[in-house]
């Protein structure tokens, strides 16, 4: 096992039959996240494609124990795990609570902020699709700028990505990171670093979804690629509010080698109706967003 | 030693958590029940109760706290009101489908559009479908009994209870109340033993997706399907009429007194008008009674204590003897008719009990029910029967007309 | 309520309709003849991929999702079609 592979742990904790799409973002990044928390964890997730991929009664998918809860609920449901972890003195499980942009940027944003806000002793994932893609690809408040949705199948969606890192960010939290399941490595060492950390972690893991963005199986990991070429997506972490680049972003912001958005959207089929206007506006967004990063990272 | 203070309604709530020996709380504050997690507040906060306070934000959280909390095996508590009630509806449904034994005091209060912050029961009673149990409390005094009663129902049957009571008319006014010895409580409630466990050691996943039709595991056996999962709550909650009676009559044994099991009554057995009725508003019927009595009138109370699970039993040994029946609530089943007349007109069908039964919309909102106003419908009610009017429903002082 | 297993799903290597095929003969652990690269299995979204040498994908779980044959730098692994399948991987 090459070196920097020798250190992930051999446990596969998401066992393989399961029922997550074929080259899903989310199965490939789960396998890490998983093996990065071990057993001493407790996970729970809302309605959503995770849902899915752990399975239908009597079966799971995933050998750690796990809480469904409804859509809004997530942080909430993992508030409920630490207080009676605590009250029943075992402070030392983990608590991690895993939701897709849908249970995080909107519905699940409110149990979210308070949880935060509250510094309650978890770890909340979110994995994001950029879309509701459980329910078949609907419009989410993560869906970026020019996509094409369900519910935004002509005009394409006319407002860009929240940042949902500021506003994780205003809750003056201990740790907030990106990750991605093209840099397994990267994500596999933001997790095993968070675990150790007391507080609210909020840690956002882009999850390319091959039937909703529109690109063929195959291509999964070259698109999470791509998206971190083109600063779509920036690889960073964020400790009591001091930032750094990580990875290949730290590489692209010193070398200043960043590609044009072009090159991620032309790809994907949701892209397929985008304006000039907004392929224009979306690289402004994507260079000011870049251009805040670099200020801070000095 | 046990010991008797005045105490509010929600003071009594308080204290009854507490001997209760709550493990994590959560709530967020609503009129009129705000004073009671203000008063839990300060037990957590100054060590008198050993317990996590999750101060939410919001009372969909709150009650989701308290089921992953007693996922985890922790005994959970809240407490709401009217639109606290109604935003928690949705996690209602989960917590009961989940099998937990949470136990909640839900201080009615009238529900909005438009805004009132005052007393009837449609906040609970439009709940009434979520697989809970639902507990009516007369007066301060049952709320410490009931909490204490309903944690051990609860334990055992593995379903959550909604230890109901009237906001401001219970919940802000003082009565004596004997607090029973905390010693005394804990034989009577011992700690609580979960049933499924959510652990490291043993790794489940709890409440996923599951299909309509039974389907085998990995080791070949045939499990549940939903409408398997769904006929045991209910078989729980058919099963549980029996606990609540044994846990009422041993709760009398240990600390002297009987709220009534499922139903209790008032002058009921020689009754040939009874009102039937849940809450402190029952309490007004005794009074009404006593002055229908004085008239010469045989009149009773059967007063439901457990709306579910519906005592159809005691129902219909309450009522036989009666001619009539007069159902004085404070909700409303908008479309149809007050909920209880139509669960009391439904557990009387099948048997030869065929009394008239009028129904007594009162009191919603707030509005003020005077014992001389129950003894005027009464009355009303009896002159309409004898002119044929076998059933019946009247808004008790409440201007009526048109629909705009 | 619900116990872990693999193939919570049934046999997902029925999803297929494009199936991978080694090369052990441009595989480098295979050609190395010792623990290397290995991005086919670091890159699995399924963890179907037996990190040994020789390199083994379990065609029963499989999905066929084809990241492995895009990934690997040796292009050690083509995608066929499921049909023209004869030999195990």
């Amino acid at each position: 096992m090459p070196e920097n592979l020798f250190k992930i742990h051999k446990e596969e904790y998401m066992l393989p039959g399961n029922r997550a799409c074929q080259a899903c973002g989310l199965s490939l990044g789960y396998r890490y996240i998983l093996k990065a928390l071990r057993e001493n964890t407790i996970l729970t997730i809302p309605a959503s494609c995770l849902t899915v991929l752990h399975g239908l009664y009597p079966t799971t998918s995933v050998s750690l124990p796990c809480l469904n809860t409804t859509f809004a609920s997530t942080a909430a449901s993992a508030s409920g795990l630490v207080a009676a972890l605590n009250v029943l003195n075992k402070p030392d499980t983990t608590v991690v609570a895993m939701a897709g942009d849908g249970g995080t940027y909107d519905i699940g944003i409110q149990a979210l902020s308070g949880a935060a806000e509250r510094g309650t002793d978890f770890i909340f994932i979110c994995y994001d699709n950029e879309g509701y893609m459980n329910t078949g690809t609907q419009r989410s408040s993560a869906t970026p700028m020019g996509a094409l949705t369900t519910t935004t199948p002509i005009h394409t969606k006319q407002q860009h990505k929240k940042d949902m890192f500021k506003i994780m960010e205003a809750h003056d939290l201990p740790y907030v990171a990106s990750i991605s399941p093209a840099y397994p490595i990267d994500l596999y060492d933001k997790i095993v670093k968070a675990k150790r950390i007391k507080g609210t972690r909020y840690i956002q893991m882009t999850a390319p979804c091959p039937p909703g963005w529109g690109f063929a199986p195959r291509d999964m990991v070259k698109i999470a690629r791509l998206a971190i070429e083109t600063g779509m997506v920036v690889l960073f972490e964020i400790e009591d509010g001091k930032f750094r680049f990580t990875g290949r972003s730290k590489t692209l912001a010193e070398r200043g080698n960043k590609l044009p958005v072009i090159n991620y959207v032309e790809r994907q089929k949701r892209f397929m109706k985008m304006s000039i206007e907004q392929l224009s506006q979306l690289q402004r967004w994507v260079d000011g967003k870049w251009q805040e990063y670099l200020k801070r990272a000095d | 030693m046990s010991h008797v203070e005045i105490l509010t309604g929600n003071q009594a709530a308080a204290i009854g958590a507490r001997l209760c020996r709550v493990q994590v709380v959560s709530a967020y504050p609503i009129t009129p029940q705000t004073s009671l997690t203000e008063s839990l507040s300060q037990s957590i906060e100054s060590g008198e109760l050993k317990a996590e306070y999750i101060r939410v934000e919001s009372e969909h959280s709150a009650l989701t706290v308290c089921i992953s909390a007693s996922s985890v095996g922790a005994r959970a508590f809240t407490s709401t009101s009217s639109h606290g009630l109604l935003y928690m509806h949705e996690q209602l449904h989960w917590a009961a489908g989940s099998r937990l034994p949470i136990v909640m005091c839900c201080v009615n209060r009238s529900v909005g559009a438009p805004w009132s912050i005052f007393n009837d029961q449609q906040d609970a009673i439009a709940q009434r479908d979520t697989g809970w149990i639902q507990l009516y409390c007369r007066d301060n005094q049952e709320i410490v009994d009931t909490l204490i009663q309903a944690f051990r129902i609860a334990e055992q049957v593995y379903v959550p209870i909604m230890v109901c009571y009237d906001g401001f008319v219970l919940s802000h006014t003082n009565m004596p109340v004997e607090i029973p010895d905390a010693d005394v409580v804990d034989a009577f409630l011992p700690p609580y033993k979960p049933r499924a466990i959510l652990c490291p050691e043993n790794p489940r996943n709890i409440n996923p997706v599951i299909f309509p039709w039974r389907r085998p595991d990995a080791k070949g056996n045939l499990r549940d399907g939903y409408m398997e999962l769904r006929y045991k709550l209910q078989a729980a909650l058919d099963e549980s009429r029996n606990i609540i009676n044994e846990v009422s009559r041993a709760y009398a044994g240990t600390f002297g007194r009987d709220h009534g099991g499922l139903l209790w009554t008032y002058q009921a057995d020689d009754a040939e008008v009874l009102f039937a009725a849940m809450g402190s508003i029952a309490t007004e019927a005794t009074t009404a009674v006593d002055t229908l009595r004085n008239q010469g009138l045989k009149a009773g109370v059967a007063g439901i204590r457990s709306y579910r699970p519906f005592p159809r039993a005691e129902v219909r040994e309450a009522l036989k003897g009666a001619h009539t029946v007069l159902v004085l609530e404070k909700d409303i089943s908008y479309g149809y008719e007050g909920a209880l007349c139509s669960d009391i007109k439904a557990a009387l069908y099948g048997s030869d009990i065929r009394p008239s039964i009028h129904n007594i919309v009162a009191g919603l909102g707030g509005r003020d029910v005077k014992a001389r106003e129950i003894v005027e419908a009464a009355q009303a009610a009896l002159e309409s029967i004898s002119q044929g009017e076998r059933e019946q429903t009247t808004w008790l002082n409440c201007r009526q007309g048109s629909w705009l | 309520m619900c116990e872990p297993a693999i193939g919570e799903a049934g046999k997902t290597g029925d999803w297929r309709d494009m199936r991978p095929v080694i090369d052990h003969g441009k595989c480098i652990p295979s050609v190395k003849k010792r623990a290397a690269c290995y991005l086919c299995w670091l890159y699995c979204p399924d963890g179907v991929v037996k990190a040994g040498i020789p390199v083994e994908i379990d065609l029963t779980y499989c999905k066929g999702c084809g990241i492995c044959a895009e990934e690997c730098p040796a292009k050690a692994i083509t995608m066929i079609p499921e049909g023209d399948a004869h030999e195990p991987c």
